[in-house]
């Protein structure tokens, strides 16, 4: 909403200066987004065309002398308009005005047109920012002072306002200026609305039904007889041109300035195209249709409320009228329309035929019904004054019992006190009232009987007019306590803990937290993971592109991505991990939506340096990664080997504690790799599942083991194996053994000196006893046990 | 060196080998020479040895005193050279370390580096700060149904306030052949959840993800982070919301903070207001900061008492509780505090702005 201040003034004093006054009103509620300065021309004047001679040179052009009280300057002019005795913008040499040539603000220079010095312009409405036209040249009422200033006599401020949608009442000029007495201290000076009504009443003359109440809870309308339809005077235009809006004729100006000063949106009909002189408020029928102003035809449903003549609609109710009653040059009697129309069907229609007007814009908020005679009077009236013609006496007005009765409500110092923390004196709350138009009566000698004013509708239970107090009074004026309500248990919430927790560990061993967006394609899901045809992602009914349409299933997609678009960059190491949720569609619920974990590595092992070597991450990075997040949370796993679609066959664990899956790690399969186009050899990946790892966690606190008080006894085994024997096995069963502490696995052979299809696995051994130190001979009766079990169980034998 | 003597030792010869002993010992620089010392003394056919060797030939007497003294000079050559040995090797040490220089100004050896994510920090600051004043924090969904992310909060069906959140609608329609279900535009919807599943006294934090259908530029995100928070009770009143905030402010951007509220709107709230902050770049100055853009404020979040209808849509006894709500995005505190110009850097995972942080 733009409201210049030169508007403002008709109803308000305005002695502050615009940005003071603009902060004021940011404060209570009504945000400026700017302060927009009209002019800053400098050498533009009033002028008075005195003489208008042909040019010698060119046919279209016209030399002017122009006088500016002080001085007499000639001055070239190709406007049609142009003509002697006229009050003039005259830029003389020096001004600052719009060059429609280059399209910029520039300081205006003597020239020689068709060999004839110009000595300044006589300007249009574009070269001053005013408008759009320059086909002609804007021409002043003739009182304007010759000589003045332009910037003092057109030169203007307009508050850009950013209005929240329950600050209806400040869509308009008036309702502004209610705000901005309220915050200064004035008085609103309301416009009036008088006019001479003559011949046959109103009434004689149309017929006029609401056949839907529910939907137009009032309707009103006067008749203008005679009228002469052309320009609107230039007073007219420049408020609604400064206002944002276009004029087009002085009827249509009329409902326009009258919409943006007191908030109702009006429809004026060419009374002589309504068929019998019969208006119908009504839902339209199955299958009609309009053609709406904007020349568009529209079909309707018994959803749309229209405005119809005896036989076909003439008009949208408040949201656009038909073009088939449409003012037009030849207009003479004009049926003027100010009606209450429901807001959540005008919203409804707008939405559905896609049409926001600022009609739909006002109605959907829901106006009052008391507007409607106001506005229709002040339009009659301001009609009568610019178009001429006769008024038909009184008006017609048609009310629903619906939402007649302005909202009352009891607002008591209680509950100022307990909402605010604070005494407000009632005083002090009465004089708040007063200011912003509220009127009240005592209830007691601590409540108020408050009526709200017709300008407002956002006011109706008692916490609202707790906020317009407080908003009045300045928020600075409240108190500052701490809470003293008593502080409630707080349940901790398992899954965020372990969240964070293997975040942190994840951050300390060196990977990058990333987050990624989780909408993707659904190409990009099936390029990682096999999706069952018939329970697909979730999608997105309104996408804003195609490649956020799904709800991810997975991490592993948009992982992958981010380490595509970074391998632009550098040669790694790449190491990074998102802590997300994925989301799987739930018959007639809300998705489950799984905590996940995942990661990724690729590329060099250690920052470029000239220290390390050059090796590049893969598998058994990804596993140390994994081994440290459940060695932290305490929790025991295995690794198996399994297939992935998304990862390399043979490359690929599933992590598990007992029967459930934890999680994955792996090399991500070559054919992914090609498709996402990820460029190092290997590429690894892990997956954590944390509603299992959560299940998986050691259920009693972790407790102290005493540290060892005697020796261990160490072995160093070489075991011979067939080749498909997997490392793990061996492992388990070495460290199962009794006697056995732990193992380490240091060396793996495979090759020369030992027969083909065997491999080797050297490990050294820690025996260890609580109670006392491990003689040789236990220790080595221990070992002879544990070679015959792995030789039994696995075919394992000790290297020759 | 003496030859060996063929005369029984005295008291006077004995002394008379330590003394040349030691003093040839302090002359010797390496353990070579020192070792050969050890041979010629204290070997087996060394000065001292032979000596303690012919202690046989003397009577019984003598053998007793002059036994005594031979071993005492034994001990005290043994100890000499103990400490001669000592003293080479640490000289040795010393010139073997002026060798060897390194060149300290090379790069170290790089130490892996992971670090959380910028929002994960200023996620976890903003909740430290909330629990620290007795707040829990909690967690919702993401995808969530009309009735929390709207009805509940005061936001019925065709009501113009919806305008506010442009919604990513999830592709479901509910038996009645509505849409229902959506990306969450808010975490506000997780008032109503926490509400309906507990009595008061309330007091959480909501930190989380919320889509937008909205075009991205340099402020704007589709999808980005907010962290509500709630306080329900009785005598909860604006007073205390103040307060809770301004403390907030004062932790998250330090003690000399200032704060400022300025009537909002949003459904849920009555009466609502948005929080500012004075700038901490500039102090409150405003003129020519590029932070808070000449105001000398930054708004930092939107808040206000909770609106009855909200309480009694959880069947709270509205005579009975009050209760604040309020909510920020932290990418935007993020960007405040880290000079970040660009919203859209947050959710590109270019590493290079990640490792910044």
């Amino acid at each position: 909403m733009r409201v210049p201040l030169s508007w403002l003034r008709q109803y308000v004093d305005v002695d502050l200066p615009a940005q003071e006054l603009a902060h004021r009103l940011t404060m209570a509620g009504i945000e400026v987004g700017e302060v927009e300065v009209i002019g800053g021309w400098n050498e533009v004047f009033v002028g008075h065309v005195t003489y208008v001679h042909p040019h010698p040179n060119a046919d279209r052009l016209r030399l002017c002398v122009v006088t500016t009280g002080s001085e007499e300057l000639e001055v070239v002019c190709g406007a049609p308009n142009v003509a002697s005795g006229q009050k003039i913008c005259f830029a003389k040499v020096g001004a600052n005005i719009y060059n429609t040539h280059s399209e910029r603000h520039e300081t205006l220079e003597a020239a020689k047109i068709r060999g004839v010095e110009s000595q300044g312009m006589i300007c249009s409405a574009i070269e001053l920012g005013l408008g759009d036209d320059h086909s002609r040249i804007i021409v002043l009422p003739d009182d304007a002072p010759t000589g003045a200033l332009l910037d003092d006599y057109l030169g203007d401020t307009v508050l850009d306002l950013e209005l929240t949608p329950n600050r209806l009442d400040c869509l308009s000029v008036l309702g502004v200026a209610h705000e901005v007495a309220a915050l200064t201290g004035k008085t609103v000076r309301e416009p009036e609305a008088s006019y001479e009504e003559s011949g046959a009443p109103i009434t004689e003359k149309v017929n006029i039904s609401v056949a839907s109440p529910e939907l137009c809870h009032r309707y009103t309308a006067s008749l203008l007889l005679g009228v002469k339809i052309g320009p609107s005077p230039q007073w007219l235009q420049d408020r609604l041109t400064r206002a944002g809006l276009r004029p087009i004729n002085n009827v249509v100006d009329v409902t326009n300035f009258v919409m943006l000063e007191y908030n109702q949106p009006l429809h004026s009909f060419d009374y002589d195209l309504i068929k019998n002189a019969t208006v119908i408020v009504r839902r339209a029928r199955p299958g009609e249709a309009l053609t709406t102003l904007d020349g568009v035809e529209r079909k309707l449903t018994p959803e749309n409320l229209v405005i119809a003549d005896a036989n076909d609609p003439i008009g949208l109710g408040g949201v656009i009228g038909g073009s088939n009653s449409e003012i037009s040059d030849s207009t003479v009697n004009v049926l003027l329309e100010s009606a209450t129309f429901d807001g959540t069907n005008n919203r409804a229609t707008a939405q559905t035929l896609g049409l926001r007007t600022e009609a739909t814009l006002r109605f959907e908020k829901g106006l009052r019904p008391e507007l409607a005679p106001i506005a229709l009077r002040r339009a009659t009236g301001l009609i009568q004054e610019v178009a001429g013609g006769t008024v038909a006496p009184g008006i017609v007005d048609v009310l629903s019992d619906e939402g007649a009765d302005p909202p009352v409500v009891i607002l008591t110092s209680g509950k100022i006190k307990r909402m605010l923390g604070m005494e407000v004196d009632l005083k002090r709350v009465r004089e708040t009232m007063d200011a912003l138009g509220f009127t009240w009566e005592l209830e007691g000698d601590a409540a108020l009987k408050v009526t709200v004013p017709y300008w407002r509708n956002d006011v109706n239970i008692e916490e609202d007019l707790v906020e317009e107090v407080v908003r009045t009074i300045g928020y600075q004026s409240v108190p500052t306590t701490m809470l003293s309500s008593p502080i409630p248990f707080q349940q901790p919430v398992p899954v965020m803990g372990l969240r964070d927790q293997i975040k942190d560990v994840l951050a300390a061993v060196g990977i990058q937290e990333v987050i990624n967006y989780p909408l993707v394609t659904l190409q990009q899901l099936e390029q990682v993971e096999h999706l069952d045809k018939s329970a697909l992602p979730l999608r997105v009914a309104n996408p804003m592109s195609s490649d956020r349409e799904y709800l991810r299933t997975t991490l592993r997609a948009s992982l992958l991505a981010t380490l595509a678009s970074n391998q632009g960059h550098s040669a790694g190491p790449f190491r990074m991990f998102e802590a997300g949720r994925v989301f799987w569609p739930r018959n007639g619920d809300l998705p489950e939506e799984r905590e996940t974990v995942a990661g990724v590595l690729a590329g060099l092992r250690h920052e470029p340096s000239w220290l390390e070597d050059d090796s590049l991450l893969d598998f058994y990075d990804a596993k140390g990664v994994v081994e440290s997040v459940l060695d932290r949370l305490g929790v025991t796993a295995t690794y198996e080997p399994v297939d992935d679609p998304a990862f390399h066959p043979g490359r690929c664990a599933a992590i598990k504690s007992r029967d459930a899956l934890l999680g994955l790690v792996g090399e991500v399969h070559p054919v992914v790799m090609e498709r996402l186009g990820l460029e190092s050899p290997q590429v690894a990946a892990f997956e954590l599942y944390l509603g299992p790892i959560l299940a998986a966690l050691p259920s009693s606190q972790q407790q102290f083991e005493p540290l060892p008080r005697y020796p261990s006894a160490t072995r160093d085994l070489a075991l011979v194996m067939p080749s498909d024997v997997d490392a793990g096995r061996v492992t388990q069963l070495i460290l199962r053994h009794r006697g056995v502490d732990r193992a380490e696995l240091f060396d793996i052979y495979a090759g020369e000196n030992i027969a083909e299809g065997t491999k080797s696995l050297a490990f050294h051994v820690y025996f260890q006893a609580r109670d006392r130190t491990l003689t040789n001979e236990e220790v080595n009766r221990s070992l002879d046990g544990l070679l015959r079990i792995l030789e039994k169980e696995l075919n394992v034998t000790l290297r020759a | 060196m003496t030859e060996p003597s063929a005369q029984p030792p005295t008291a006077q010869s004995i002394e008379e080998i330590v003394r040349s002993a030691t003093a040839e010992l302090d002359s010797l620089e390496n353990l070579e020479a020192v070792d050969q010392w050890r041979v010629s003394y204290l070997g087996r056919r060394g000065e001292l040895t032979t000596v303690l060797r012919s202690l046989s030939s003397l009577d019984v007497d003598q053998r007793r005193t002059i036994g005594a003294s031979a071993n005492e000079a034994k001990n005290t050559l043994e100890e000499c050279l103990e400490e001669r040995v000592r003293k080479i090797n640490g000289a040795a040490l010393i010139r073997s370390a002026s060798q060897g220089r390194m060149d300290v100004t090379l790069p170290g050896r790089p130490a892996l580096e992971g670090r959380l994510h910028p929002t994960t920090q200023i996620v976890r600051e903003i909740c430290s700060a909330f629990t620290a004043m007795g707040f829990g924090v909690v967690e919702g969904p993401e995808v969530e149904w009309d009735h929390y992310n709207f009805e509940m909060l005061n936001i019925p069906k065709g009501h113009p306030a919806r305008d506010m959140w442009n919604t990513l609608w999830v592709d479901y329609e509910d038996p009645a052949g509505e849409q229902a279900m959506l990306l969450r535009t808010h975490t506000s919807p997780m008032q109503a959840r926490v509400m309906e599943g507990q009595e008061p006294p309330i007091r959480v934090v909501v930190p989380g993800k919320c889509y937008r259908y909205e075009a991205t530029d340099a402020t704007h995100e589709w999808h980005f982070y907010q962290v509500e928070g709630l306080a329900v009770g009785e005598g909860i009143t604006f007073a205390d919301l103040k307060g809770t905030l301004y403390e907030f402010a004062r932790r998250m951007f330090g003690e000399e903070r200032q704060i400022r509220f300025r009537c909002d709107y949003f459904p849920f709230v009555e009466p609502g207001v948005d929080m500012s902050i004075d700038c901490f770049a500039c102090n409150g100055e405003g003129d020519g900061c590029r932070i808070c853009r000449d105001s000398g404020w930054i708004e930092i979040m939107g808040a206000g008492m909770i609106h009855p209808k909200v309480l009694e849509g959880v069947g709270y006894d509205t005579e009975k509780y009050t209760g604040f709500a309020f909510g920020m995005g932290p990418e935007r505190i993020a960007m405040l505090k880290y000079g970040i110009d660009d919203i859209r850097h947050f959710y590109a995972n270019d590493l290079r702005f990640l490792r910044q942080f």
